[in-house]
């Protein structure tokens, strides 16, 4: 039963607490001061959209790069009367959703949902949820590599620089030679993007799929890069355009006609997978709770009927 | 632009490297016979150095290594910060601002839009893991391009301009021979089409067969497009083909400045007197 | 409304952790005890210890137990374990000086002043294995320990022997500089890694933070590759000392220095080739300056050299580049990232897979127009 996390007034009041107590974890895992820290640094990165903030990102029970920056984010901002939703590849039962989510339980309490409209906060690695979300909502993102440019430039110093003086040139020329050799940039997930006409911005390993929703909506996305130490964040209604020469559109990606084999869905990130038994490709819904929703409302439709 | 205004005029550039004491400059220079202040070891790579050139000409500057000719031109592209000294551009604010004490992103501009600069090496000015027609495009990207079509349209242009072969504008310039990686650097240099080209013994590192195809190509751009250069060598018969005015330095002082026919053919100075004769 | 549980994946984790457990205990032998680890495996807990830079032996040792052996585990456990625990002090600065030693070698000179002392080591011994510690019983245990006890001559004339720095010495000769004046700021308060992120360059307590933190193995590496000839530190070990620091706080209320406990911890210095400094000094040796939690003496030593070769101005090689070297240490870091690749990333292919069959069909296409691709 995690206790409310006041800050101990001093270190007398910490050696008379029963000694069980003095094992025990402040709400959220993480002390009072370090969840406020984030939260200064989350609203620097608010001010400046696309900007990374370094923050003393702290050493959780988790490993580092599986999560942690996204999980502080999560625990600064969490109170009790939260719904939380944690995906992992669009899946909420994806084995490391199911163990982040067990870790903010534990140490909180707070309710939990697979379905993205009943949730006040969604924390999610490498994919944004179908269901266009609200105003009313936060969504944590998971960064791997928050730096854009370190495949051009491993230097992060050198990097710091080119972002300071709006130098992205580097970054273009890769996208060029792609053009030139494949005829269109290759670039995959973690397509660039540029948010308000002046950082460019690593958006996580996203698909290109989910690269438009980042453009000018209604809830707030914050990015947390636990191993990193970088904050970032896209506030609402803010301008963000992948990367992409006038003549060369960025496109998304194309399933080929395919449709999601159990609710038929053409309109959502598909994944391909082998039935284990044919060895047939299938298409499935990445997104698990917008897949099981549909199937719901087909049902019902079927049954009305 | 006021009518007449040079292109570029440059004042009291001076660059010391060391601790710097108040007789460096005194203590050192031509007449003294050394650029190493005797007193706190400090290298000074050049003094006092004023000029100007006007649009459209090619300026020459002439002296051996060791000279501070080359440190000149690398203070008024950015790559050294000159220990005191400025430099206006016609192009900046009218003239007005030093360039020297320009702000970052001004000073990007100046680089990427108002010079350009070809290297001694072409692997100082070139990315060799990126391919030929890249390198050009960096410039145009870096000043704000984004058309795919027009980039590689332009990229080509100027290759085809500088007589390197289309067919190759996708490979890396490290396969090229000497002169056709000058060429390249030439191209990438004029991609913003800059008021003033800097060029650094560009011809210097190739074979004497080569690099008078190099100078013609100078010549001939500079006849057709009109851009203003500094052409810094050692070589008086490079600077007597493409300068039309000339300045000589020496332990990192101008010691003449004027025509070049003068120069060549009627030395005042000492030194300069003693690099014609043994040259000619 | 409580958790709402998601099939599949809740329960497979769970059976997971079990057979874990079973891995660990099917053999049937006597659960370990956390004390036998503590006390018999002290070179492990030291190094969980001084990797998770939380010094409590009796959590490195169940760190050990729980992790069935892992230290890169063990060391994020008590880092992990770290994050939970209030800061309530700052201990004032430690002086190796006070050192309690209990080992004290130096490579530089035959003598040193405070003598040579080898102290528990087995680095002169052959590295055979005894067989006879297959049955070793809690009898022989006791047997050795009050043979060993009674036998010892243990001098009770109440001074703690003194062991003056090697480094010292040179100093007062003229042969290594004084250590550079820190900007004030700093001297007062060590930058904290923990608390501020790290940028580059860096303070010189971030970097030995960052280094007293690192990974013992990925230290070796670079430091090795800097003796090896990619860079040029070849050390001479001026001082290597493995003892109890006193560490003292400010009392709460009395505001006087009282003790906290005591640490155990390596110090390195090393001594490499002289350079003429900055400013109007003669040449003069470089130094290297290590120190961990625990005895480590390869990590202090590597640490050491590493610190010495992140002092040259120009870096040529990467052990000598402070970004590179600084950004590849940290043990939780490193391997947390190079682990995460187990995680599903079957998103990130499929969309790798699209773009390869757009690049494919692009080829296909400048083929059939007959152009060169």
């Amino acid at each position: 039963m995690p206790h409310t996390g006041r800050p101990m007034a001093s270190i007398r009041e910490f050696l008379t607490l029963p000694r069980d107590r003095q094992r025990r974890y402040n709400f959220a895992y993480l002390d009072e001061h370090s969840k406020r820290e984030v939260r200064r640094r989350l609203l620097k990165a608010v001010a400046i959209p696309g900007h990374q903030v370094p923050f003393a990102s702290r050493e959780l029970p988790i490993a580092r790069g599986w999560g942690t920056g996204g999980l502080q984010i999560t625990l600064a901002l969490i109170g009790p009367h939260d719904v939380l939703k944690v995906i992992d590849q669009g899946a909420d039962d994806s084995v490391n959703a199911v163990n982040l989510r067990q870790l903010i339980v534990r140490t909180t309490g707070v309710r939990t949902t697979t379905d993205t409209r009943h949730a006040t906060v969604v924390q999610t690695r490498h994919r944004i949820p179908e269901e266009p979300m609200t105003a009313d909502q936060v969504l944590v993102l998971q960064v791997p590599e928050p730096e854009p440019l370190r495949h051009v430039e491993p230097s992060t110093v050198r990097a710091r620089r080119m972002h300071a003086e709006g130098d992205y040139s580097a970054m273009w020329v890769r996208l060029y030679e792609d053009v030139v050799r494949w005829g269109e940039v290759t670039i995959s997930s973690q397509y660039p993007v540029r948010v308000h006409r002046r950082y460019v911005m690593d958006p996580t390993p996203i698909p290109r799929w989910d690269v438009p929703r980042l453009h000018r909506a209604e809830v707030l996305y914050l990015f947390g890069a636990g191993r990193e130490k970088r904050l970032y964040a896209v506030p609402p209604f803010t301008e963000v355009e992948p990367l992409a020469f006038d003549d060369v559109p960025f496109r998304v990606e194309e399933f080929g006609g395919a449709r999601c084999r159990r609710c038929g869905s053409e309109a959502s990130f598909l994944n391909a997978s082998f039935d284990p038994v044919t060895g047939a490709r299938t298409f499935v819904c990445s997104d698990t709770d917008y897949c099981t929703r549909r199937m719901a409302a087909l049902r019902f439709e079927e049954t009305a009927r | 632009m006021t009518a007449g205004a040079p292109l570029l005029r440059v004042d009291g550039l001076t660059k010391i490297y060391g601790s710097c004491c108040p007789a460096c400059v005194a203590l050192t220079g031509p007449d003294v016979g050394t650029n190493v202040c005797p007193r706190c070891r400090s290298v000074v790579a050049c003094a006092d150095i004023s000029l100007v050139v006007d649009a459209g000409e090619i300026f020459g500057i002439v002296g051996e290594s060791g000279s501070g000719k080359t440190t000149v031109l690398r203070c008024l592209y950015g790559d050294e910060r000159p220990t005191s000294g400025c430099a206006r551009l016609a192009s900046l604010e009218d003239g007005r601002a030093n360039v020297f004490e320009a702000p970052p992103r001004r000073r990007h501009e100046i680089r990427t839009r108002l010079l350009g600069m070809v290297y001694q090496h072409p692997s100082l000015g070139l990315r060799m893991d990126l391919s030929s027609g890249a390198n050009i495009a960096e410039r145009l990207l870096m000043v704000g391009q984004r058309h795919f079509g027009r980039i590689r349209a332009r990229a080509q242009g100027l290759l085809e301009r500088t007589e390197v072969p289309v067919g190759r504008m996708d490979e890396p310039p490290r396969r090229f021979s000497g002169g056709m990686q000058q060429r390249v650097q030439i191209a990438k240099a004029l991609a913003n089409d800059p008021p003033i080209l800097l060029l650094d013994e560009v011809t210097s590192s190739l074979d004497a067969s080569v690099q008078a195809r190099v100078l013609d190509l100078i010549r001939e751009l500079q006849r057709r497009l009109g851009v203003a250069m500094i052409v810094v060598s050692h070589d008086l018969g490079v600077i007597r083909l493409l300068a039309s005015r000339t300045a000589v330095m020496k332990d990192g002082r101008i010691v003449e400045v004027g025509l070049t026919d003068q120069i060549l053919e009627d030395p005042q100075h000492e030194y300069t007197q003693l690099l014609v004769g043994a040259q000619v | 409304m409580g958790y709402v549980a998601a099939r599949g994946g809740v329960e497979a984790i769970e059976q997971a952790q079990q057979l874990a457990r079973y891995f660990r205990l099917r053999g049937g032998s006597a659960p370990v005890d956390v004390r036998q680890i503590q006390e018999q495996l002290r070179f492990a807990v030291d190094r969980v210890m001084g990797e998770g830079s939380l010094y409590s032996p009796f959590h490195a040792a169940l760190a050990l137990k729980q992790t069935e052996g892992d230290v890169s585990e063990s060391a994020l456990m008590l880092r992990a374990f770290a994050s939970t625990c209030p800061r309530s002090h700052v201990s004032g600065v430690a002086r190796t000086a006070e050192m309690r030693v209990v080992r004290r070698i130096s490579a530089a000179f035959q003598e040193v002043p405070g003598g040579q002392m080898l102290g528990p080591t087995r680095d002169y011994a052959q590295r055979l294995f005894e067989f006879a510690l297959c049955d070793e019983r809690e009898e022989h245990v006791r047997e050795f320990l009050a043979q060993y006890v009674n036998g010892a001559r243990i001098e009770t004339d109440g001074a703690s022997p003194v062991f003056p720095k090697v480094l010292d010495v040179l100093r007062a000769e003229g042969m290594v500089a004084s250590p550079p004046r820190r900007a004030a700021a700093e001297a007062d308060r060590p930058f904290d890694i923990t608390r501020k992120a790290l940028t580059f360059p860096a303070p010189r307590s971030a970097r030995l933070q960052a280094l007293a933190r690192g990974d013992t193995g990925g230290l070796l590496a670079f430091a090795y590759s800097s003796m090896r000839g990619y860079g040029d530190v070849h050390p001479t070990i001026g001082d290597l000392r493995v003892g109890y620091m006193p560490l003292r706080v400010c009392h709460p209320e009395h505001g006087v220095p009282v003790m906290a406990g005591w640490v155990l911890a390596t110090e390195a210095e090393v001594i490499a080739r002289f350079a003429a400094p900055e400013g109007n000094g003669g040449p003069m040796f470089t130094v290297g300056y290590g120190l961990c939690f625990g005895h480590n003496e390869l990590k202090a030593i590597c640490m050491a050299v590493l610190d010495r070769a992140m002092n040259e101005p120009v870096a040529t090689a990467p052990a000598e580049n402070e970004e590179f070297v600084l950004s590849h240490v940290d043990p939780v870091e490193s391997s947390g990232f190079a682990l995460h690749y187990k995680l599903p990333h079957y998103v990130t292919f499929q969309a790798d897979v699209a773009r390869l069959q757009a690049a494919q069909l692009h080829a296909a296409h400048r083929k059939a127009d007959g152009v060169d691709s």
